[in-house]
């Protein structure tokens, strides 16, 4: 049951206890109960709303950096990647495998925002070997979400 | 000198087209297409995009130049992979080189069915509502259409007691179409194996519309064909429109007896040639690798389902429990218009668009087909402005009713 409800608030957050417990045929407050103990044991960490910013009207500059870190005796990488993450500019932080280590989205107003925060901040860093900057430049899709959907519903109104 | 009259191209046109009744949903239509900002619950087709594997199976079918003609039968391979398809799923057993032949649709498979069988006056039993192809192809091979109502008192279920008090020795075929378009009923094992005793009682072909078959929401599928003794007077059809949404390529199947499916493939030969191959090449992908894809699906169109019912009952109108296909078929009388009028003011005055369900048969009078092949955000507002029409109906006709 848990894992019908999260598919189901994790393609739109909207739905409320009442429409999930319907579409999946269980009893409301059932539903409702699981999906608050869900919060409270943070299976179920918010509740966000994906935006266009561009089409918003609001210029909004992002980049993904590639950090490489000296890990640390006995943490590891977590140290350094709570140092990251601690930055209200850092929207998330991913450790990867492959050639560098964290993968790290920067967000910021202009670039130059986002360049002086990559240059001050994160390169700056005790551990931070180096990083390597790369702006996004349009955002085709996210989470499962077309930006310009080309696939939009182009049927016919009536049908048999 | 001759003195020719003005030219008359329905003095060319033959009575039995002259005849056939247009459609009430292309009726319906033009007043639509004429509505800005429809939301619409009057498709027939799923909301979803062809799966893109399937889709680019197709695009590297044509980059490797699959353009020709296939066999008159479809690719071998697509014929494999149905008849591999339809046991596994049905438990059929079909030889596909003599048993299964690919068509334009299902639409096609119903024509080369219907024209292989009937002769002229031979009555075809067609329970209504219903496709409303099924009249109008039987017409056209001279056939005689016997609608046989059915109501809500059984949910729309066809019941043998009923249908025989239709059968005269002309009867020669029923056409069954379940999960049914527009209620959205499906037939239990009981009625089932009532209808293939009645079948063989009175030597009757049964020409099964299995299109929906995969969108089922109480368990597995049931081919009538899978029936004690039914395989060789069922012809089966079916397609991938609906399970795979897959309508615009029309591509569909017919499946049956061996010395049927020959007498098919000849009008097939001479009228389609072959399904466009590359239809068939995405077909063949669809079944092979697009499984999973259905399930997905048929698990969304679940849930929307028991969201517009639960909603539909709380508006007041009766709504039966559909237990297939992607339509909700609800009883509008409460609201004190017909079926015409209902669709049409809802469309005037909240612009959401569902079909008459008198445009399926005169049983369908007094109800509505709203399809649930929308997606979910379209559906709640789509059902948020039924609920203000409704409402408002339901306190014009109190109102009436005391006056």
């Amino acid at each position: 049951m848990r894992s019908k409800i999260l598919r189901l608030l994790e393609s739109n957050s909207r739905l409320s206890s009442k429409e999930i417990a319907v579409m999946l045929g269980l009893p409301h407050d059932q539903v409702a109960q699981e999906i608050s103990r869900m919060e409270q044991e943070r299976i179920i960490l918010g509740y966000s709303t994906l935006i266009n910013w561009e089409k918003a009207g609001e210029e909004q500059v992002a980049a993904l950096i590639d950090v490489k870190v000296t890990p640390q005796q006995d943490v590891g990488f977590d140290e350094v990647a709570a140092r990251i993450y601690r930055y209200p500019e850092v929207k998330s932080v991913f450790l990867m495998s492959g050639g560098y280590d964290l993968s790290v989205l920067v967000q910021g107003n202009n670039l130059k925002e986002v360049a002086d925060f990559v240059a001050r901040k994160l390169a700056t860093l005790e551990h931070v070997q180096s990083t390597v900057t790369h702006f996004i430049l349009k955002r085709y899709k996210q989470d499962g979400i077309l930006f310009d959907d080309q696939e939009a519903d182009r049927r016919q109104v009536v049908q048999p | 000198m001759t003195v020719t009259g003005r030219f008359d191209p329905q003095k060319y046109i033959s009575p039995v087209v002259k005849g056939l009744k247009p459609s009430g949903i292309r009726r319906f239509f033009e007043l639509v297409a004429n509505t800005q900002g429809v939301i619409s619950l009057g498709v027939g087709e799923p909301d979803f995009v062809t799966p893109w594997h399937i889709r680019a199976a197709c695009v590297e079918s044509l980059e490797k130049g699959y353009t020709m003609y296939s066999s008159n039968y479809g690719t071998p391979e697509l014929r494999r992979a149905i008849a591999d398809y339809l046991e596994e799923r049905f438990g059929l057993s079909y030889h596909p080189e003599k048993e299964i032949l690919v068509t334009i649709g299902a639409s096609e498979a119903v024509d080369l069915a219907l024209r292989t069988i009937l002769c002229q006056g031979d009555e075809a039993l067609i329970p209504e509502p219903c496709y409303v192809s099924y009249q109008p192809v039987t017409q056209l091979c001279g056939g005689v259409p016997v609608m046989v109502p059915t109501s809500r008192t059984r949910d729309f279920t066809v019941s043998a007691a009923e249908l025989e008090k239709y059968i005269t020795p002309r009867t020669k075929a029923l056409i069954l179409c379940y999960p049914n378009n527009p209620t959205g009923a499906v037939l239990g094992r009981e009625d089932m194996l009532a209808l293939a005793r009645l079948a063989e009682q009175y030597n009757l072909l049964v020409v099964a519309d299995e299109i929906y078959a995969e969108l089922r929401y109480d368990g597995p599928p049931v081919s009538f064909a899978s029936l004690p003794g039914m395989q060789e007077r069922t012809i089966l059809i079916s397609g991938f429109s609906k399970a795979f949404a897959m309508t615009g390529w029309r591509i569909g199947y017919v499946a049956a007896h061996p010395e049927f499916l020959a007498a098919m493939v000849k009008i097939h030969q001479y009228t389609i040639l072959c399904a466009p191959i590359m239809s068939q090449m995405a077909a063949l992908e669809a079944l092979r690798n697009g499984r999973s894809d259905v399930a997905r699906m048929v698990e969304q169109y679940d849930q929307r389902r028991r969201l517009v019912v639960s909603r539909l009952r709380e508006m007041g109108l009766d709504c039966f429990e559909p237990r297939g296909a992607f339509y909700v078929f609800p009883s509008i009388t409460a609201t004190g218009l017909t079926s015409e009028e209902f669709a049409s003011r809802l469309l005037q005055e909240e612009r959401v668009a569902v079909v008459p369900g008198g445009a399926f048969g005169p049983s369908g009078e007094g109800f509505i087909r709203c399809s649930y092949a929308a997606s979910l955000q379209e559906l709640t507002e789509a059902l948020n402005r039924m609920e203000r029409f409704v409402a408002r109906r339901m306190k014009y006709s109190k109102a009436v009713a005391h006056a």
